[in-house]
């Protein structure tokens, strides 16, 4: 009986690596074996090769963390955490409050505000670029602008005043802001009915007085997991920086996050991938800090009492 | 006398309500309009004169419209168009399979299959999520040139095929998928191999459509991966081809729009097709529990 029972176990164990194994064998080729050579090849000197001789102990570290642009780097990317996690917030919570309530057409405005989640961000820099944020010769704002009598902007090469936020900032907005709508919408569905029709015997208005002591809190799991998804979102961000700011010269010192400073440190023309993967070490540690942290601090996954 | 007082407020009240109603309908129109405008803008300069283009006074309408925008576009010998768009469609296809097939498996074993360390093999895997792909684009690079795919289809397929976020949304779907369609087929004496694509597959087609559809989206989209990998001009994506001619010095800026709208155009054939598939995976992938 007993060795029945080994055997049985044993074959379900076969059969679980049957299904598991493909995808496990991957993941940890292409995610764990790249990690631990990065963490390996951040203690060499290792410009322009991937198999160094060259062990240099923590002087990548030290030369990643002593380099004033990769201190900007982090900057940017806090200043730019700071732009954009609140602006989608409440834009998204916004859309989803005016959606959610509407009795007519609201697939056809859930659709509207969904649709750019579909566009790139090279597509969606593109338009912003060359299209609306143009330089003084042309571009629809400064038509506008001009409509009004106002100056006309340098959008993207103006650090003083720095417009070129507003062209990153609204890009990023106009590409996530739907996805996080329809989050916001899924958490709207579950509050319970019962739970408005409490508050309106009590006496609650319907309006501001419901949505701070009902809809906002029943929202908070939605709230938590969003405004972690946006933290971790806007450190990867890359794509918009990227396409909108550099240019055939080169990329400009202001403005470049942690990604654009790994991608021209590793694989511009230094090559240099000890460094690299220093940077990119120190960048998977913030991340997860500030994760851990954020999700400790407001529990994620813990149902509301 | 009360009563009528009472009536009177609940007037004004409905009146405010309405107000609130229209003003914020008005609202919402204004915003579409706005969201809809860079979509406009694509199409507009893609089938404009370059004049129209560069013109210091922007109009809503250009002068005339082109269709020969989007010939002269794929004749362009400098432009790899064509051949971009053939790359971004294959690997696009091929991840988006690749990754349904893999997460899937995996998602089921880890749901269903009884293993004394299943719980272990769960948190290796959701531990990857907690390194953000876009950071292990260093190690990812180092690890891809050791084996000589750089500027390979492999190189930009392969590695992106192991996504753990899709492997956790179908071992959420697995988990609350009823056991009894599974037990009565092996009642039938159907092994765990042919429950999976007799039973459970075809009854699963909501999730694979939610899951496949945005895969799709993603690696149709993905930049800096591409970017990285995709070196020679024969590997490049659409995404990379485009970027390239924005930080290029000199380009037809209607040739880039009416490239730039025509990748955008599969995806949003895509998009209206299987929308509602996607926004029930959102709502349903538990990432907001």
């Amino acid at each position: 009986m007993a060795a029945h029972g080994a055997q049985r176990r044993r074959r379900q164990a076969l059969w679980f690596w049957a299904f598991t194994g493909p995808f496990v064998l991957g993941l940890a080729l292409f995610t764990y074996v790249p990690l631990a050579w990065s963490v390996w090849l951040s203690f060499f000197d290792a410009h322009n090769t991937v198999s160094p001789t060259d062990f240099t102990g923590l002087d990548n570290y030290r030369e990643v963390l002593g380099d004033p642009a990769f201190r900007s780097a982090l900057g940017t990317f806090v200043l730019f955490t700071a732009f954009i996690v609140p602006a989608t917030y409440v834009l998204s919570l916004g859309l989803a409050l005016a959606v959610g309530r509407l009795r007519v057409a609201q697939a056809f405005f859930r659709s509207v505000f969904f649709l750019p989640t579909a566009c790139s961000y090279v597509v969606a820099a593109l338009v912003w670029k060359l299209s609306i944020f143009n330089g003084v010769r042309f571009g629809l704002a400064n038509t506008v602008l001009g409509w009004f009598g106002a100056e006309q902007v340098a959008w993207l090469s103006t650090t003083d005043p720095p417009w070129y936020w507003l062209v990153l900032v609204t890009v990023r907005l106009w590409l996530q802001a739907g996805f996080y709508m329809v989050l916001f919408l899924a958490g709207l569905q579950r509050i319970p009915a019962q739970l408005y029709e409490a508050a309106a015997v009590d006496g609650a208005r319907p309006g501001w007085q419901t949505f701070r002591h009902i809809t906002f809190p029943a929202l908070r799991a939605t709230s938590v997991a969003v405004v972690l998804l946006l933290i971790v979102n806007a450190f990867q961000a890359f794509d918009e920086f990227y396409n909108l700011l550099s240019d055939a010269r080169g990329y400009p010192p202001y403005a470049r996050p942690p990604l654009v400073y790994l991608y021209y440190t590793a694989l511009g023309q230094g090559q240099n991938l000890g460094l690299g993967s220093a940077g990119a070490v120190v960048l998977a540690l913030v991340i997860a800090v500030v994760s851990v942290v954020q999700v400790r601090w407001f529990g994620l996954g813990r149902r509301e009492a | 006398m009360r009563e009528g007082v009472k009536g009177s407020v609940r007037r004004t009240d409905d009146a405010l309500v309405r107000a609130g109603r229209a003003l914020r309908l008005v609202l919402l129109i204004a915003l579409a309009v706005l969201f809809l405008l860079p979509f406009y803008l694509l199409v507009r300069n893609g089938l404009a004169a370059e004049e129209d283009i560069t013109s210091p006074e922007w109009t809503f309408f250009p002068s005339e419209v082109h269709w020969s925008n989007v010939r002269e576009l794929f004749a362009d010998p400098d432009v790899p168009m064509a051949h971009a768009l053939l790359n971004s469609s294959l690997i696009a296809v091929a991840t988006t399979l690749g990754t349904l097939l893999l997460a899937s498996l995996a998602g089921y074993g880890l749901a269903r299959i009884p293993y004394r360390h299943a719980d272990a093999v769960l948190h290796a895997v959701l531990g990857t999520l907690l390194v953000p792909a876009a950071v292990t684009f260093v190690p990812s690079f180092v690890l891809v040139s050791s084996l000589g795919w750089v500027s390979s289809l492999r190189g930009l397929i392969v590695p992106t095929l192991f996504s753990a976020f899709a492997c956790f949304v179908f071992r959420q779907y697995f988990l609350g998928f009823p056991r009894e369609l599974e037990d009565a087929a092996q009642v039938d004496g159907l092994g765990p191999w042919r429950t999976y694509w007799l039973v459970v597959v075809p009854n699963s087609r909501p999730v694979f459509a939610a899951v496949g559809t945005i895969v799709f989206i993603g690696a149709w989209n993905s930049f800096l991966w591409p970017l990285v990998i995709g070196q020679d001009r024969d590997a490049w994506t659409v995404q990379v081809a485009l970027s390239t001619f924005t930080t290029a010095q000199a380009v037809n800026l209607h040739e880039l729009f009416v490239a730039a709208a025509v990748s955008v155009l599969p995806l949003l054939l895509v998009f209206l097709v299987l929308q509602r598939y996607i926004v029930a995976g959102v709502e349903r992938s538990g990432i907001d529990d």
